[in-house]
């Protein structure tokens, strides 16, 4: 039996900087130290019950997809005839309320900390694009529910899309492209921004309170533009 | 190049005080079982709502009257959906627009409906050992333009006055040639429940497009009262609320106001109208970093005085005294 | 039994709903339970002393 002694690529080569693996790889790194991507600390002025909201408004994000996936492993009109199957899509729906009740009040608080300072606007844009398309997703799947309901919410708001040219090619009485849309792209677009937000808190942090023109904050850095600050 | 001048709703200075312990691994889980604990117990205490499906047996049996005031605008083309234009069909001036702006008309049809054709006689024409039936249907293709028209005009006038008989509809004598035998017919297919399986399959064995049968429910009464009952209509603010007395979506409470208020609450353009509106507003929020004044607001309010009094109290105790 | 009972719910919901009527709006006592919940819960968060915590420099 022979041993591959083969020598290994020096990492520092000059032909590595030229490779995506390792510049993607360098550069998630440098953005994501693991210290930051999961942190044991946290800054002081973090002490009000206000910052729980995020993490609740994922947290219910959670279930209601582990919620939805239960759903899917019996089909759409499952919970119709089960009292199981009813039962969850109970938990879904309450998940969902759960998920628009913490997100909207941590969306008020985050506002009014005016929480987009400091280079941290794509937080907040993330952070609504989030908010909209979960909307998307939780209106796709009123219309998946296969009862009055989605037909009364359809054959109203076909009105609404009709007139903004959409409803020639998203047919929200087409109960198979809703349900697809719900199940399956709007979920993944959900995640991905919410994710891309939740990166984006990790990389720049929790926003400093205003400054007190009164009493300065302990050895502040000026920010850039900041008069007596670098350029 | 001058530095950017420092403006306190845009920029921060980055922290360099004091940190404290911090388990974010822990904290997920404990919210995660929170959460679980909260929707357990409103799912068992709440549950949620399942109001049974509309179908056109239902409709027909329960308000056979309304379903051949309904049935006979199909077939003459005076319905809401004969009439509605893009996406269903090319009617002129039916697509709703501002100005110049008719997004519907560009993107034209593509989701065809002909509502005679689909909603009476292909249905019917399903039905080839029903002699009278069809031989209706051939006098009435058979016929001239004005002469259906005719028919047709005369059997919509006869049939505001129908009366219900034993389920059945009863128009007062006229001249409908073979309009009446053909509005009957579909309803009695109707009241059997092979309306609803002809207008979902349209001749395929697989079908979740739902886009006929639910247009031709939706242009008769009978859905429209069941949601007039839960307080569903639009002018009842319904598009925020659920059947009985569950929370609905208390987040849609914009986008239905402005249905409520001056001009859109009587305009033939609302729909267009109320989403540029929410459209400008959404994108107002996406951008209100961006946007002078709106991004001043949690500084002019103060609500942050609250939120970080602990921060501030201490930087006052930390702070040197003044003599 | 118990098991229908649970998975089934303790307070039926269904049935017709109650509205509030206030000018021109026209409310649901459910969402106006929901939205005055946020409200309160919202001051709460804001307003509730968090638990103090021994801090370190950087």
């Amino acid at each position: 039996m022979t041993v591959d002694t083969a020598p290994t690529v020096d990492a520092s080569s000059d032909g590595e900087a030229r490779q995506w693996t390792a510049r993607v790889r360098h550069a998630a790194e440098s953005a994501f130290p693991p210290e930051r991507l999961l942190p044991d600390r946290q800054p002081a002025y973090m002490a009000s019950w206000i910052y729980i909201f995020g993490v609740l408004t994922v947290t219910s994000l959670a279930w209601v997809i582990i919620t939805g996936c239960v759903l899917a492993l019996m089909g759409p009109s499952w919970w119709h005839v089960s009292s199981t199957g009813h039962f969850f899509n109970s938990l879904h729906l309450w998940s969902v309320e759960a998920l628009f009740f913490f997100m909207v009040i941590h969306l008020w608080g985050k506002f009014f900390m005016a929480a987009w300072r400091g280079k941290r606007r794509l937080t907040w844009i993330t952070g609504v694009v989030s908010f909209v398309v979960s909307i998307g997703a939780a209106f796709t799947g009123y219309l998946s529910q296969q009862n009055f309901d989605s037909q009364w919410i359809s054959t109203q708001a076909k009105d609404g899309i009709n007139a903004t040219g959409a409803g020639a090619v998203w047919n929200v009485l087409n109960f198979g492209q809703m349900l697809m849309w719900h199940i399956v792209l709007l979920p993944i677009g959900v995640v991905l921004i919410a994710g891309l937000h939740v990166l984006m808190v990790r990389r720049r942090g929790i926003v400093p309170p205003f400054a007190d023109a009164r009493h300065p904050a302990p050895d502040s850095t000026p920010a850039d533009g900041e008069p007596g600050g670098a350029p | 190049m001058s530095p950017r001048r420092f403006n306190p709703d845009r920029d921060v200075s980055e922290w360099k005080g004091a940190y404290v312990p911090y388990d974010i691994i822990k904290e997920a889980v404990v919210a995660l079982v929170a959460v679980a604990v909260l929707i357990v117990l409103l799912a068992v205490v709440l549950g949620s709502p399942d109001d049974p499906a509309v179908t056109l047996k239902r409709w027909s049996i329960a308000d056979p009257v309304d379903f051949a005031q309904t049935a006979i605008t199909e077939l003459d083309g005076t319905s809401g959906t004969a009439t509605y234009g893009p996406p269903y069909n090319a009617t002129p001036d039916a697509a709703q627009h501002m100005g110049f702006f008719e997004p519907a008309q560009w993107f034209g049809v593509h989701q065809p409906v002909d509502t005679a054709k689909d909603f009476v006689i292909g249905p019917l024409r399903t039905l080839p050992d029903q002699f009278q039936v069809q031989r209706a249907l051939n006098a009435y293709q058979g016929a001239s333009p004005s002469q259906q028209a005719a028919w047709t005009a005369a059997y919509e006038k006869a049939v505001s006055r129908a009366t219900e008989v034993n389920g059945r509809v009863v128009v007062p004598a006229g001249s409908y040639g073979p309009v009446g035998v053909i509005i009957g017919s579909l309803t009695a297919m109707s009241q059997t429940g092979g309306l609803d399986g002809t207008l979902l399959s349209e001749g395929q064995f697989y079908n979740t497009n739902y886009t006929k049968p639910l247009l031709f429910i939706a242009d008769g009464s009978f859905l429209a009262n069941i949601a007039q009952a839960q307080h569903l209509q639009g002018n009842q603010w319904g598009m925020m609320n659920e059947t009985g007395n569950f929370p609905g979506q208390a987040w849609l409470w914009l986008y239905t106001m402005w249905y409520q208020v001056a001009p859109m609450n009587s305009s033939s353009n609302a729909d267009l109208e109320v989403w540029v509106i929410m459209m400008v507003l959404t994108l107002g929020l996406i951008f209100l970093p961006f946007i002078p004044i709106l991004r001043s607001i949690p500084r002019w309010t103060r609500v942050y005085r609250l939120i970080w009094r602990r921060h501030y109290h201490a930087l006052a105790q930390a702070a040197p005294s003044a003599s | 039994m118990l098991l229908g009972a649970l998975i089934g719910a303790l307070i039926n919901l269904n049935g017709s709903g109650t509205y509030i009527h206030w000018g021109f709006i026209q409310l649901s006592v459910a969402n106006f339970v929901v939205i005055i919940l946020m409200i309160v819960v919202f001051v709460l968060a804001i307003l509730l002393p968090f638990p103090r915590r021994r801090s370190r420099r950087q």
